[in-house]
């Protein structure tokens, strides 16, 4: 297998998810390509040619051409307060990719579909769901997503758009605080809301969990409670594990 | 670590300097964290310490197992070392005890390793292939603490591979047995995409790295 090369990356569109996350839209030289739900690496080089490297979960479809990512600022990190806050139009950085032959999905892998996110988490499964959108519309999708508040949901433009499709049903919680007209759920994901809106395991689902490290761990178990065998669950965690060391 | 030639400059970039004696310390593309991140690629398994052993497998042939107690028995060994996760994270200075892959050699009976190769298998279905060279001569434990308490089932617990001078995820979470095999294959992230040895120091990361 040929090794990745390094390719030149260079933004021609930031926008605003939220307060806190942008989704970038890059021109890859050569871009080989990518499934929906791979990420790729990120290397950033300063001027005395310091480098740092990270990953992000590519956002939009395979076919699209130009490749988003989704960052989301990490507070105290290196290179996301980068991305969100500094980079506009016109800059560039490397990129490395695509990685990641696990958390994918493929029309031939089939439904139905069940795709979980907490936060930034929703950046795979949006690749996912704009390829479904494109290319695998008849396969029976639910999406499950969880944020703090109303203002941190992402891709809000995008939800709208895909809930026009009769196949595709989409449920929001909020974990913090919702507004007073707010009609989806409220709390944290836990067995008794999937028990309402994931698919029953008699129904073979396949299920791509997403999102921080607690959330993940918690409703990867409880979907392997509700009698999901642990191979139709496939997880990808991020961010801070809780513990302090 | 330098630039290389082609590598443009993101304007406005400034970083975070490493001082020397950390740079030393971490891998080319690593950076340090205090915190334990947790990535798996499915559910975390729980499995009940009556039901855990760990083997050694040769083909078809039990070499060696042990349940919970009987490892429990076995030398104990305690080693600090640094971890490297592909996906970028370095931590420094984990503490971990269990039992060397030499100790379980001798306590199976084994002058020497029958192959040049092993496949870790765990529960979940997760494999990784490793070269017996880099498992021989204290390089690798299969371990049950960590930080003095026993290994959390999102690290791995009861019991994970610790190769730490490799990429973390040859570091098998959840680990019930080694298997012998004559010739190297891909396990399961090394049919994926990653690389086959996986040297933090060689940055090889994916396959072809």
């Amino acid at each position: 297998m040929p090794r990745l090369s390094w390719r030149t990356a260079e933004i021609v569109a930031v926008h605003r998810e939220t307060a806190h996350a942008r989704r970038l839209a890059l021109r890859v030289e050569g871009w080989p390509g990518h499934d929906a739900g791979q990420h790729v690496d990120v290397r950033l080089t300063a001027a005395d040619g310091y480098q740092a490297q990270r990953s992000y979960s590519v956002s939009s479809a395979p076919a699209t051409p130009e490749l988003e990512l989704l960052v989301d600022c990490v507070p105290d990190g290196e290179v996301s307060p980068y991305l969100t806050r500094e980079a506009r139009v016109g800059d560039r950085f490397e990129l490395r990719g695509p990685i990641g032959g696990y958390f994918v999905w493929t029309a031939a892998y089939g439904g139905p579909l069940l795709l979980i996110a907490g936060g930034s988490g929703i950046a795979p499964l949006a690749s996912i769901l704009a390829y479904r959108a494109a290319a695998a519309r008849g396969i029976v999708t639910r999406l499950l997503y969880s944020v703090r508040t109303a203002e941190d949901i992402i891709f809000k433009e995008r939800l709208q758009s895909w809930k026009k499709d009769p196949a595709l049903a989409i449920t929001l919680t909020l974990t913090r605080s919702a507004p007073p007209d707010w009609n989806g759920y409220r709390g944290r994901i836990d067995a008794a809301m999937l028990r309402e809106v994931a698919f029953a395991a008699a129904e073979a689902p396949l299920a791509y969990v997403c999102g921080p490290t607690a959330m993940v761990e918690h409703v990867a178990d409880a979907l392997v409670s509700l009698g999901y065998p642990a191979g139709r669950v496939r997880t990808e965690r991020f961010g801070p594990s809780g513990e302090s060391t | 670590m330098a630039a290389d030639e082609k590598s443009p400059v993101s304007r406005g970039f400034v970083g975070r300097r490493r001082s020397p004696a950390e740079a030393e310390r971490v891998p080319p593309g690593q950076y340090v964290t205090l915190d334990f991140p947790i990535l798996s690629a499915g559910p975390t398994p729980h499995t009940p310490l009556e039901q855990w052993s760990f083997a050694l497998q040769h083909g078809t042939q039990r070499l060696a197992e042990w349940s919970w107690p009987k490892f429990q028995a076995l030398k104990q060994t305690s080693v600090t070392v640094d971890i490297h996760c592909v996906t970028k994270w370095s931590k420094l200075d984990t503490r971990w005890v269990g039992v060397t892959f030499d100790t379980l050699l001798e306590a199976a009976g084994l002058a020497s390793p029958p192959t040049a190769y092993v496949m870790a298998y765990s529960d979940g279905g997760y494999t990784t292939n490793l070269p017996v060279a880099d498992l021989v001569n204290g390089q690798a434990l299969i371990v049950t603490k960590f930080d003095d308490a026993p290994l959390a089932p999102g690290h791995g617990g009861p019991a994970r591979l610790l190769v730490p001078h490799l990429y973390f995820w040859k570091s098998a979470k959840w680990v019930r047995g080694l298997s012998f095999i004559a010739e190297d294959k891909p396990g399961f992230w090394e049919s994926l995409g990653y690389n086959i040895y996986g040297d933090p120091w060689k940055e090889q990361r994916y396959a072809g790295d």
